[in-house]
């Protein structure tokens, strides 16, 4: 059975049904991370003492974090484009530099946790470092499942280039919909957990 | 710039513009990105610089929404969707905060811990740990 209104909009909303699917998630998602940055408000409101998060975390290697996941949006979007302008030699290559983008990512996060680890900087030790691994751990796992999509729309998922090129374009789209949204959370657990 | 089905190259000449702006907008990012690190290390004060930061970050977070995820000019049942959400959102910060955050808005739990029924100052109102 086909699902409907993947290629032709819906009269009555205007879109794809994996469109209006995919904003209704991350409205969803919106929640999810909303409830967490709430929870850490509280905590360190709540908290006798907080600790100076700079001299704990990696304010440089966090930066480069954020570079990289910019980055992957700018490429994750040309990656559409290229898409839409028939150009599916350009698409592989902003999609496969977009799924790069996100290792490259899961990398950096690695060797902080690693190095945070290290120094017997657990999530149980205190309040802060409990939310900082739910929150980037969280995120990390968001990531993870964005690449997961990412990889196949790049890989075997392609091949729908051939028969139905505006259904690809759609998913592609509704794709980068996600990965945009995680590139969002990131840009203010970034200033939150990092500078502030 | 249309969603609906077109086949792949018939707004190709739009798509271009587009193209560009996505490249604006990355600069913008980027920009904005180093000064969020560059105010951190003026050491404000607690308020201001929890304020200017989430401002920042509010301006990137909206320029990614715009422009990367389409939201300017997208169709009014998304805008609905959304300031639906913005509404919970609110709400999930607000609550806990109207009914656990008493040592951060200054009320008194004074009245339901069936105290003597005066209001007392806040500095001699008990504290979330003495219930």
């Amino acid at each position: 059975m086909e699902i409907p209104y993947t290629i032709d909009a819906r009269p009555d909303t205007g879109l794809t049904n994996p469109k209006l699917g995919i904003w209704l998630f991350l409205a969803s998602e919106v929640m999810l991370f909303g409830s967490l940055f709430s929870s850490y408000v509280l905590l360190r409101t709540g908290a006798e003492s907080w600790p100076v998060q700079s001299s704990i975390l990696n304010v440089p290697l966090a930066t480069l974090n954020t570079a990289i996941l910019i980055s992957s949006s700018v490429t994750m979007v040309l990656s559409w484009a290229a898409l839409k302008m028939n150009d599916f030699s350009k698409y592989r290559l902003y999609m496969g530099l977009t799924f790069l983008l996100g290792v490259g990512f899961l990398v950096v996060k690695a060797f902080e946790y690693g190095s945070k680890f290290e120094h017997g900087l657990f999530p149980s030790v205190n309040n802060f470092l409990g939310i900082y691994f739910v929150l980037t751990g969280l995120h990390g796992l968001h990531v993870i499942g964005g690449m997961i999509v990412n990889g196949y729309l790049w890989g075997p998922g392609s091949r729908m280039w051939r028969t139905e090129p505006e259904k690809l374009t759609n998913r592609v789209e509704v794709a980068g919909l996600y990965w945009h949204f995680v590139d969002l959370v990131w840009i203010f657990l970034f200033p939150v957990l990092y500078l502030l | 710039m249309a969603h609906t089905a077109s086949t792949p190259g018939h707004d190709a000449h739009d798509i271009k513009a587009h193209v560009r702006v996505y490249f604006m907008v990355f600069g913008a990012l980027m920009v904005l990105t180093l000064i969020t690190v560059a105010v951190s290390y003026l050491h404000l004060p607690h308020t201001p610089a929890v304020i200017l930061a989430l401002v920042i970050a509010t301006f990137k977070a909206s320029l990614v929404a715009m422009f990367f995820m389409h939201l300017k000019g997208e169709k009014q049942i998304i805008y609905w969707s959304l300031y639906l959400t913005a509404v919970f959102f609110v709400l999930v910060f607000a609550l806990p905060m109207w009914t656990e955050g008493d040592h951060i808005i200054g009320t008194q739990r004074h009245y339901w811990s069936g105290g003597s029924g005066a209001p007392q100052t806040p500095e001699h109102s008990p504290g979330p740990n003495h219930e």
